[in-house]
């Protein structure tokens, strides 16, 4: 008879805690559909690791192992399916957009100073602040990478703000611009982007980042790779299985093992509690650096921008760009900052990336 | 937790050479494109 509630006797208070945070995110993931792919494996997989002599935390251990600890695997693949996914026309059609992008990634580098400056070591700094990035594999590859203490934290920070994101964005922008600024109309004149740029430009892209940071070719290549498979135009059934079941077989497996690094003792500390502050930091001023790029620019040029789109710079696609049309139209009715949006939110993924590379570089 | 204005000022540096360095892969990037579109565009 003991045998039946032996275990039970060994349950920890902070066992319990962290069966309630499971709860939550597998709660967030079904009844606010925030993020349901990544947060409701993640949910389960904590309450699954939590259970007192848990027999599951040898596998989901064992996956951790094989498709994250070594080489990253899990993120780099999702990165193949999340490559055939996007589409880089309305990129291509306007490549200045990138520039949106680029100054985006501005929440990256100032959370990694803030959190150096609460006493994080430059490793976790900057592990910390690649929640900035609003990518999960980037943030998984470089957090990993750099041997963070702290991957399962962020890694929940990361994919929560990235459903946070129509909630966290809208009064940044709006705090950050005039009512004139946003009522600026901007055309979209929707020039056909040759099929020979379209297949030459992830190619490119890989070359270029991968001279300049070297530990980002893993990530730059398996998103281009896949980019390329749905642009060739001779693969579309492996495109298609990109998209849909690679992508999803691997999202199944990476929430579950991100779930490995949930365990009470990793989780509940203080440090989590400052990590998700910080994640939030990272978004805001992420936000704050596209849309400051657009009034600067704004400054010089003669067509004027309407600076809401430079905050779809952030990575998160397509949330963000939805985020900035649905503000346009909130103030004009007639202006669609969709297409402009689309193009500066893709820009976000390849500058989220490159972010990635170059914190390595700079950090190792 | 403990604030350290030191590891602040050691970090400063990499800020910079981390957001210069994404303007300018994404200078290059923008200028291969656009050299890309302008010498393709006859090519569909």
């Amino acid at each position: 008879m003991e045998v039946l509630y032996q275990n039970l006797l060994t349950i920890s208070w902070r066992e319990v805690v962290m069966w309630v945070i499971g709860a939550v995110l597998i709660y967030l993931a079904i009844k606010k559909k925030m993020e349901p792919s990544l947060l409701l494996p993640m949910g389960f997989g904590a309450i699954l690791i939590n259970l007192p002599n848990s027999g599951a935390k040898a596998v989901i251990d064992h996956l951790f192992k094989i498709g994250i600890d070594s080489h990253e695997l899990f993120p780099l693949i999702l990165f193949i399916g999340i490559g055939a996914m996007i589409d880089f026309e309305p990129l291509l059609t306007n490549p200045k957009l990138m520039i949106f992008g680029a100054a985006a990634q501005f929440g990256i580098f100032f959370t990694m100073c803030l959190a150096s400056l609460f006493g994080f070591e430059l490793h976790d700094a900057a592990s910390v602040a690649i929640i900035g990035a609003a990518d999960g594999p980037t943030s998984i590859f470089v957090a990993n990478t750099l041997k963070s203490n702290y991957t399962a934290a962020i890694m929940v920070a990361a994919y929560s703000y990235m459903a946070l994101v129509p909630m966290v964005q809208p009064p940044i922008i709006k705090l950050c611009t005039t009512k004139k600024e946003r009522l600026i109309r901007m055309n979209y004149t929707g020039k056909k982007v040759s099929k020979l740029t379209k297949i030459l430009f992830p190619i490119v892209v890989t070359i270029v980042v991968g001279l300049v940071a070297p530990d980002a070719v893993a990530l730059i290549g398996f998103l281009m790779f896949g980019n390329l498979i749905r642009e060739c135009g001779v693969l579309d059934s492996l495109s298609e299985t990109a998209q849909k079941v690679l992508a999803n077989l691997i999202t199944i497996f990476l929430g579950i093992t991100i779930a490995s690094r949930m365990t009470a003792n990793e989780f509940l500390q203080l440090e989590t509690l400052l990590i998700m502050g910080l994640g939030l930091v990272a978004f805001i001023f992420d936000t704050f650096g596209g849309v400051m790029i657009a009034k600067i620019i704004n400054l010089f040029t003669k067509n004027k921008i309407n600076p809401m789109i430079g905050a779809a710079g952030i990575s998160a696609f397509p949330m963000s760009a939805r985020v900035v049309n649905k503000l346009g139209l909130e103030e004009d009715n007639q202006n669609f900052l969709l297409m402009h949006a689309v193009g500066v939110n893709v820009s976000g993924q390849i500058a989220s990336v490159i972010a990635g590379g170059l914190i390595l570089a700079l950090v190792r | 937790m403990k604030i350290s204005l030191e590891n602040l000022v050691d970090v400063l540096p990499i800020m910079g050479k981390g957001m210069l360095g994404i303007f300018i892969v994404t200078a290059v990037i923008i200028a291969f494109v656009a050299i890309l579109n302008s010498t393709t565009k006859n090519s569909d």
